[in-house]
């Protein structure tokens, strides 16, 4: 077994941290954009699943992590953060989490990077699907909305936790030792939610303003990213923005399996994506075999190695909605809304401008869910345009099947439009509408949204009626009444259903 | 090899029990499945693509996170529902345990059915108690949620020890490893057995064994 890692294990290995890394951050924002992500699992490879995991790319998201990283990746000292907070109709904002990718100096040298390291960083990353919606962040990602949207922003660097207040608490997702050092995922949380403190580098003014626009025009929730501290002009970018997208890369790998008595050498084989980049096929050693890997048997290198037929599915089927009951209308599950459907949206409409050349106000990515019961906002928002988050929606029709995401300038920008009351929510989803350029004014009452039709808020509903009088047939003396009056009627009543026992039995037959 | 074991204890509401032991087995089950392995010639294969849903749960403030596969969930369901039945049904206290056992087949000569080696075993034991009112409801159903929160934390810090893991087997041995029967996933093999303890803190002989289909079972 090789003590150095050999060039083609660096060079993959340098891939999957990167890939890691954009998907990583893609779970991480999509978990807080306040709405279920549902994506579908597919028997064959579609070569563009990363990590055997159906996980949505939402370009813009990966246009501000490759940003962030601008070609470098996690290393010692330099750590890849994405920070979430949340900022309130009235400007406050609050960090709520950090969630933060490091590598440190502890190698592992005798793991197999093509195998053991792929598998161990997909776990990692089901595992951070999993803590994700556990951290209290989650429960109020879910209810953003009239009140206040979850921002995120990422930063490369060094890991800041001073915004996180007092008494935060650090969760680990997991760690997965590589030959050039260890990968730890953590999330460090505020618990303490008492107190919002603007954030000095607040500048935008008419905060309200801001906010119904964005009421008005960003109707799918959540995360905008922040303001520009750390902008980067896009100087190196990666090839990718232009055109060639590498996280289209296909990265369908091939394990394989050798019975100890043949001798093959296993390898891992990338599909060549569109560009032609070459495929990396890894004479992967075997020397002894390490107890959880495969059985790779006998003989170092020197086998041919044959490319593995390509599976370009890459545009396909996990771009496509998931399983959910899917309808595209009904059921457009938000994990792909946002991003290119922002674009569009806020070049065409909204004050703040997007990315290009923002440099001084406050990114205008916000994508926000109103949801159903939502407070009487106590801010001067006038009744007009307390119809119209739930009117404004989006178009719809995003096209995931891009071979070029990031530079897909979506022409039609979806993103599923968020919810309205939960009269109107189906299932795990919220029902989107469609609207192409022009925004649908629908006008929907959810409870509790306005004053004129119910003089109370939901607080004080609930207060009121948290403490209901006891039932008037549970108390003594009635009920006693009335069960003689039961008694009495009973003979009849048996008669009345004896006669019309044939309906009733009709009625069953339609119940099963 | 020792098979590992870990235990979790919840204590919830009746009607919390269904949704609790779906998340947590949801979980486990999440982290112990891949997609579907189609082997190639010269012993290589490639590995489907997993997909994953939010699942709300509507009487405990949580939401967890399990695999896109309706076939995996109606298994688990059903047996999490008989495990519910159980514990309502016998004149327990509200005791019970469920138990998802990760096992390997091993091949045995004829006339010995094959045996079944377990290699992780996950113990989730249930209290079951009952609220007076709509107020301790409430509590309840945040509480838990915390709860099933800090357990899935607890299962992500057991799983991401990365302790042994059967060897990826070859074509001929995956269904020693795999259950291969479901079209969309493919979990490692895996069984889900439960007992309940009786007011006497003994197990009653209601242990009741499931197995989840078994290609090769004899």
């Amino acid at each position: 077994m090789d003590n150095d890692l050999s060039s083609q294990d660096k060079k993959d290995l340098d891939k999957f941290i990167k890939f890691f890394a954009l998907k990583t951050v893609q779970v991480i924002v999509q978990s807080r954009l306040g709405e279920k992500i549902c994506t579908r699992s597919s028997s064959s490879p579609t070569g563009s699943d990363w990590f055997n995991l159906a996980i949505k790319d939402i370009p813009e998201v990966t246009h501000e992590a490759k940003k962030a990283l601008a070609g470098q990746l996690p290393s010692i000292g330099r750590s890849m953060c994405v920070e979430i907070s949340l900022k309130t109709s009235e400007g406050d904002s609050m960090e709520l989490e950090t969630w933060c990718l490091e590598m440190n100096e502890k190698c592992d040298k005798d793991i197999k990077v093509s195998y053991t390291v792929y598998n161990r960083l997909s776990l990692l990353l089901k595992s951070l699907l999993a803590i994700t919606r556990v951290t209290p962040a989650y429960k109020l990602s879910r209810k953003q909305g009239h009140d206040y949207v979850i921002l995120y922003r990422i930063y490369f660097g060094e890991v800041q936790l001073a915004g996180l207040g007092e008494g935060f608490q650090t969760v680990r997702v997991g760690v997965v030792g590589t030959p050039i050092g260890t990968i730890t995922l953590s999330c460090a949380y505020r618990t303490n939610l008492a107190f919002m403190s603007t954030r000095q580098f607040e500048r935008t003014a008419p905060i309200m303003g801001i906010i119904i626009d964005h009421f008005v025009e960003r109707p799918f929730g959540n995360v905008g990213h922040m303001h520009p501290c750390n902008y980067r002009a896009p100087g190196e970018e990666e090839g990718g923005y232009a055109g060639v997208e590498d996280s289209q890369e296909v990265c369908t790998t091939s394990f394989s399996t050798s019975p100890p008595s043949q001798l093959y050498s296993s390898r891992l084989s990338y599909q060549p994506p569109a560009l032609g980049a070459a495929d990396l096929c890894n004479p992967a050693t075997c020397g002894g075999a390490h107890p959880h890997q495969m059985a790779v048997p006998g003989k170092e290198g020197g086998v041919p190695q044959v490319p593995m037929q390509p599976y370009h599915g890459a545009q396909a089927e996990h771009g496509r909605m998931p399983s959910c009951p899917a309808h595209d209308t009904a059921h457009h599950i938000p994990a792909t809304p946002s991003s290119s459907g922002e674009d569009a949206e806020t070049c065409s409409r909204s004050s703040e401008q997007k990315s290009a050349g923002l440099a001084d106000t406050l990114e205008t990515t916000f994508t926000r869910k109103v949801g159903a019961f939502v407070n009487k906002p106590t801010t001067q928002i006038t009744t007009a345009s307390l119809d119209l988050p739930f009117a404004a929606f989006a178009p719809r029709a995003y096209d995931l099947e891009e071979n070029d995401p990031m530079v897909h300038p979506p022409d039609s920008p979806d993103t599923s439009s968020p919810l309205q009351g939960s009269l109107h929510s189906q299932g795990s989803s919220e029902t989107g509408e469609q609207a192409q350029e022009d925004f649908v004014m629908v006008d929907f009452k959810p409870a509790f949204s306005k004053d004129d039709l119910l003089p109370m808020d939901l607080g004080t509903f609930y207060r009121e009626f948290q403490n209901p009088p006891q039932l008037a047939s549970l108390s003594i003396d009635v009920s006693a009444q009335s069960m003689a009056e039961d008694l009495d009627s009973l003979p009849e009543k048996l008669a009345i259903y004896e006669k019309n026992i044939d309906e009733f039995d009709a009625f069953v037959e339609t119940l099963q | 090899m020792n098979c590992r074991s870990e235990v979790l204890e919840v204590s919830v509401e009746g009607r919390q029990v269904d949704e609790a032991m779906l998340a947590l087995l949801h979980t486990i089950l999440l982290h112990r499945s891949t997609g579907k392995f189609h082997y190639k010639k010269e012993g290589t294969y490639s590995i489907g693509t997993v997909g994953t849903q939010d699942i709300d749960c509507d009487f405990i403030d949580f939401t967890f996170v399990r695999v896109s596969s309706e076939e995996l969930d109606r298994v688990i369901r059903k047996a999490v529902g008989e495990f519910k039945d159980a514990l309502s049904n016998t004149g327990s206290d509200g005791m019970g345990q469920i138990s998802l056992e990760f096992y390997q087949k091993k091949k045995s000569r004829w006339p010995f059915s094959d045996e079944c080696i377990p290699w992780e075993v996950w113990s989730i034991k249930v209290n079951v108690v009952n609220l007076a009112n709509e107020q301790e409801r409430q509590i309840c159903r945040e509480k838990v949620g915390e709860k099933l929160g800090e357990k899935v934390i607890n299962i992500v810090e057991v799983i991401n020890r990365h302790e042994y893991l059967p060897k990826m087997p070859t074509q001929s041995e995956v269904d020693n490893v795999f259950d291969t029967s479901l079209k969309d996933v493919q979990p490692y093999l895996h069984k889900i057995t439960f007992q309940i303890t009786d007011s006497l803190g003994t197990s009653v002989s209601t242990t009741m064994r499931r197995l989840i289909k078994d290609t090769l079972a004899l």
